[in-house]
């Protein structure tokens, strides 16, 4: 099956198809997430604060992407990758551990 | 004859359709209500309620426009897929059916023909489908109610193999609500001659993940029309191979695009799409036994488009009278045009006219094909004719 896989993180590259026939048969996969980082829309970040998390995980319940991970130590991290900014996180932290700092790119 | 027993059956032409699609193991069906279209969706209900079969997702959606989505995603999920409308309803789907043509999913849907409002009317007329001639969709045009459950089963397994969506047509009330013998095959020679559908790609492999209706902009869009193009063209072939296997297993054989009815010695014929060409085989028989030599070429498939048969047929009559139960305003019937069009760049052009006929479910009777060959047979001898598009019935 020829389609245009890219592959996060390594390289990160989308195939361009040089003549038609390099082209899948159906049209999917132009843009897929693997590819295609949506982080780079955000004007603030949100930075946790370890210290303060109280591992509720409602940040992570309510992340529409979803950016935010549990990470292996039982503390949440975010993807920037794919993390837009919009803030909900730290909104709905109920120990005000979530700021959003302005970007500086 | 192909040895086996058919199943024989009474049935409407949309009772035929609902079982060609319990045969075809269909494992979805997304659709709304439309006269007259309804009973094949009730049929389809009434199936899965006596628990006569497995499999089968029903989806109630609120409109047409829901229905071909419904499918779509179905479809696109790897599931064979089915639905069914006419008119308003298809005009309805119309955005959703260039997605799924474009998408390139294989879904089957029978619309049955039925003229557009206003005035208002249920009643039978081409319009409807015809006017999505250009959404990349495959029709198929049935003439009676046999070739409504045989259109069904093929057209899965050629949409199947070229990956583009199918539609097969049959008459409003004419067919779909009259009850006809229909010879259906067992379900395990359906089984062996339509296996289970095999997707071009694999949704539910989370390991590689991908967009289904990705964004192309102007350095991939053109690409993809164009192998659009291609599996139209490679259908051609895949329907007269798959109309042949399907003759060769069941004794009913849909090799050619147009059926051919007694057009080996014509001086002219005509031409027409549906039940309406089974009125005119019967007046063909007669017209021959009065003098006439006439024939009756029966376009089968609309899209893809039959254009080397025609130009084949062009060159043995000297004139073919179009019978359009439709019509493309401010130009002329659709199928005379496309077949006129057919034949622009060919040697052999014979004098066409377009006869306009039954719009709205108006009757068209072997009579009525007695006189339009009294004229035609009028015009062939004087070289051209005396008008180009006839509104045959216009009360003057």
């Amino acid at each position: 099956m020829n389609t245009l896989f890219g592959e996060k993180k390594e390289g990160a590259t989308k195939i361009v198809p040089k003549s038609v026939d390099e082209y899948p048969e159906a049209p999917i996969t132009l843009g897929t997430t693997l590819s295609n980082f949506t982080g780079d829309w955000r004007t603030f970040m949100p930075v946790i604060d370890d210290d303060k998390c109280v591992k509720c995980y409602i940040c992570w319940k309510f992340c529409p992407e979803p950016a935010i991970y549990i990470r292996e130590d039982g503390y949440v991290g975010v993807d920037y990758d794919y993390c837009k900014g919009c803030g909900i996180c730290a909104n709905e932290c109920p120990v005000n551990a979530i700021t959003m700092e302005k970007e500086e790119k | 004859m192909a040895g086996y027993k058919p199943i024989r059956k009474v049935v409407s032409g949309n009772y035929a359709a609902a079982y060609a699609v319990k045969h075809a193991r269909v494992q979805v069906v997304a659709a709304y209500p439309i006269t007259p279209q309804t009973s094949i969706i009730e049929k389809i209900a009434e199936f899965i309620a006596n628990g006569e079969v497995e499999n089968l997702q029903y989806v109630p959606v609120e409109s047409e426009h829901s229905a071909m989505a419904a499918s779509i995603g179905a479809s696109a999920a790897g599931a064979r897929a089915f639905t069914a409308t006419s008119a308003q309803g298809l005009a309805l789907m119309h955005e959703m059916l260039h997605w799924a043509s474009g998408a390139r999913l294989p879904i089957v849907m029978v619309d049955v023909n039925r003229a557009m409002a206003p005035p208002w009317s249920v009643w039978d007329d081409q319009t409807d489908s015809l006017a999505q001639r250009d959404t990349g969709w495959m029709q198929f045009y049935a003439e009676n109610n046999q070739e409504v459950y045989d259109g069904v089963l093929m057209a899965f397994k050629i949409a199947e193999t070229v990956n583009l969506p199918a539609m097969v047509v049959e008459s409003a009330f004419i067919l779909s609500h009259t009850y006809d013998v229909v010879d259906m095959i067992p379900q395990e020679l359906v089984d062996e001659f339509l296996p289970p559908r095999e997707p071009l790609y694999d949704l539910t492999n989370f390991e590689r993940p991908f967009s289904v209706g990705a964004l192309g902009t102007p350095a991939d869009y053109y690409e993809f029309r164009y192998k659009l193009q291609k599996a139209m063209e490679k259908a051609e072939k895949v329907i007269r191979e798959v109309g042949g296997e399907f003759g060769e297993r069941f004794g009913r054989d849909y090799s050619s695009m147009i059926d051919l009815y007694r057009t080996e010695d014509a001086d002219f014929v005509f031409m027409g799409l549906g039940s309406l060409m089974g009125t005119v085989k019967q007046a063909v028989d007669l017209l021959r036994e009065e003098g006439y030599r006439v024939g009756a070429a029966k376009v089968r498939w609309f899209r893809p488009f039959p254009k080397e048969e025609i130009r084949e047929l062009a060159k043995n009559v000297e004139g073919i009278a179009v019978l359009d139960r439709n019509y493309s305003f401010g130009m002329e019937g659709i199928l005379f045009t496309e077949a006129k069009g057919a034949l622009y760049n060919s040697k052999a052009r014979p004098l066409m006219k377009d006869y306009i006929v039954g719009l709205g479910g108006r009757d068209v009777t072997v009579n009525d094909i007695r006189k339009i060959a009294e004229n035609m047979k009028a015009v062939v001898e004087r070289g051209e004719p005396d008008v180009e598009v006839d509104w045959y019935h216009l009360k003057r």
